[in-house]
């Protein structure tokens, strides 16, 4: 077994990690304050060809791995959760379908311009009664000659409203249940498509969480993404505080000096490197091509939990400073308890596990 | 136009820590990085390659660990690396470091225009190496340049000195010092980074370079490091009893004892 990162692995991570604390960090709170999107940031992103890392190079990506685009996700999350939740929604939900179902002229037309980061992706699955149970979708395609009419709305859609390329699930076949969902490729100026409302939330501020609306949306034919009723395949979910504890003193010693804080210290490190090993695996059997729901699954419960946990207890060790927002630990603790609800929830994913077991 | 950047390998300053016992510093488990400032220099060239063409060769000498630093260039736009490696250049100072250096570059790069440097080294700070290498070339040299202008053979630099600038022509071949301010380095791109490690980096070692042994490394090197030491920072701190006022008297008492107000 070999667990150490490849030297290119390595160096995305450093490059990704000084690119973070120098363009990213800095606007952090003021974004999370005013919910500004952070469009030039994304435009240096794809400058550095951060916007489709796993991708070829011959469909504009950077031609990299899994586990660097994940490292690349890590560290840009590590100082603002809003930018690593905009590159994940726009490489695993928007490139990522393209890139497996596409034709080569959907690959030409779309997957291009996306991984190069010219234009931004985003995924619309979820609508107001139909989460992680697609097949009570209520958005209907149908085919009329050419092109299909698309009626409906999605909610919670991340990137919705900034994204250029969207991803859209659909009923073509009631009857079928699952197997009557179909994937779409919808630009943002296709008519009958518009932007509804968008979301004020406890975290993730500057990232756009959007409603989309469909009114006899029109969609070319070749915009279909795979086959017909194939859409459920799809859409099966892919899946500070030890420097302030040596600083901060009461009852005349560093706090990180007292037994208490330093066992939530080691809790907190370790919740991390077990999450961190979950989601490199994960990462690694995707790019050799083994892995199943459940290694994401592992992951996602794993990280997002451990996430919450850790931000929690950094509140905690920061005790009132930790509650206002001198400090960025708060952020964190918002912007982390999505983790445990977006693409799948937490009990979602102990159902995928669970059922694989039992 | 030609152009040879010379890059060193450090250990990131930012994180290193000095051992209390020994005096020496702990590099176990620091990372590494380019020169801060020879970024700048491999900046520099990219935005001359830009601007008039040409090549950008990066080279380096160190360990074989110091490869990374040249895939780094790499990864920024650089053409090709060079890797100068050899146990016989260990230990070497600034002097017989510059010997290997301009030897490298009268045997590969016979027909350079330009080499650029860092000004100095975070590690050892001396500013020796960049033009200690433009005096054994032979060729003219500017040292602390912030800006380039290229006319044909002629370069115009501007040069950072204490209270301005002053602005020096000369002709190519020549070398320049690149300080910070003269850019800001850009970031590798990521596909860049899997390009880096697409390509072969060369190695020169002393069976090119055919220096006397006596000529390389710690035996070519006239300074020799008798020891290091750090100054120590501890000092005593001194606590006033009393009321506040008696206090502040004592404080503004001892402050004018040592001519501090």
């Amino acid at each position: 077994m070999d667990f150490s990162f490849t030297k290119q692995q390595e160096m995305v991570r450093k490059v990704v990690s000084e690119f973070a604390k120098n363009e990213v960090e800095p606007g952090a709170d003021d974004r999370d304050l005013t919910g500004e999107f952070p469009e030039d940031i994304v435009r240096k992103m794809a400058g550095l060809g951060m916007m489709g890392i796993p991708y070829p190079k011959e469909y504009g990506g950077a031609g990299g791995d899994y586990i660097s685009y994940i490292l690349a996700v890590e560290e840009l999350s590590k100082v603002c959760a809003s930018t690593g939740v905009i590159l994940s929604a726009h490489t695993s939900l928007c490139c990522y379908p393209i890139s497996k179902w596409g034709t080569e002229e959907q690959k030409k037309k779309y997957l291009v311009p996306l991984a190069k980061g010219e234009k931004l992706g985003a995924f619309g699955l979820t609508e107001p009664n139909a989460g992680t149970d697609a097949a009570t979708q209520q958005t209907v395609a149908t085919l009329e000659g050419d092109h299909y009419v698309l009626n409906g709305s999605k909610i919670f859609i991340t990137n919705g409203g900034k994204a250029d390329v969207y991803v859209i699930f659909a009923m073509t076949d009631e009857s079928k249940g699952n197997h009557g969902i179909s994937a779409f490729i919808v630009e943002k100026d296709f008519k009958g498509f518009s932007i509804g409302k968008i979301e004020d939330k406890m975290g993730i501020n500057a990232s756009s969480t959007a409603e989309l609306v469909f009114e006899d949306c029109i969609v070319p034919k070749e915009n279909l993404l795979g086959d017909e009723g194939r859409g459920f395949a799809m859409a099966n979910p892919l899946p500070s505080s030890p420097k302030y504890a040596k600083e901060r003193q009461q009852f005349g010693r560093p706090i990180g000096k007292f037994q208490g804080i330093k066992w939530y210290v080691a809790d907190m490190a370790t919740r991390v490197q077990e999450a961190k090993m979950l989601v490199y695996r994960a990462a690694w059997k995707k790019q050799v091509g083994k892995m199943k729901s459940t290694d994401a699954a592992y992951a996602k419960l794993c990280a997002s939990e451990a996430a919450m946990y850790v931000t929690t207890k950094a509140v905690q060790i920061f005790g009132g400073y930790g509650y206002i927002k001198d400090y960025p630990v708060e952020r964190y603790m918002r912007d982390a308890k999505i983790t445990e609800i977006y693409e799948g929830t937490s009990e979602v994913q102990k159902m995928v596990i669970s059922g694989s077991l039992l | 136009m030609n152009i040879v950047v010379l890059i060193k390998q450090v250990p990131d300053t930012n994180e290193v820590r000095i051992d209390p016992k020994t005096k020496t510093l702990i590099r176990k488990g620091v990372p590494s990085i380019i020169n801060p400032e020879d970024k700048n220099a491999v900046e520099q060239a990219l935005t001359l390659k830009q601007k008039y063409g040409g090549e950008v060769n990066v080279v380096t000498m160190g360990p074989p660990q110091a490869d990374v630093a040249l895939r780094e260039a790499l990864a920024m736009g650089a053409d090709k690396g060079f890797l100068i490696t050899d146990r016989f250049f260990g230990g070497a100072d600034t002097y017989a470091t510059a010997k290997t250096l301009s030897t490298t570059i009268k045997t590969v790069f016979p027909d350079f225009d330009l080499v650029l440097c860092g000004r100095q080294a975070i590690d050892g700070d001396t500013a020796q190496v960049g033009p200690q290498t433009a005096e054994q070339l032979g060729v003219p040299q500017v040292t602390y340049a912030k800006e380039v202008e290229v006319s044909g053979n002629k370069l115009t630099v501007t040069r950072e000195v204490e209270d301005g600038y002053e602005v020096i022509e000369l002709t190519t071949p020549a070398l320049l010092t690149v300080v910070k301010d003269a850019n800001q380095p850009r970031y590798p791109s990521i596909s860049g980074i899997f390009d880096a490690y697409e390509v072969d980096v060369k190695k020169i070692t002393n069976d090119d370079l055919k220096l006397e042994r006596e000529e390389l490394g710690l035996k070519g090197s006239p300074t020799k490091v008798v020891a290091t030491t750090t100054p120590d920072t501890q000092r005593k701190g001194e606590v006033f009893t009393g009321n506040p006022k008696e206090c502040c008297g004592n404080l503004i008492d001892r402050l004018n004892q040592r001519h501090l107000i």
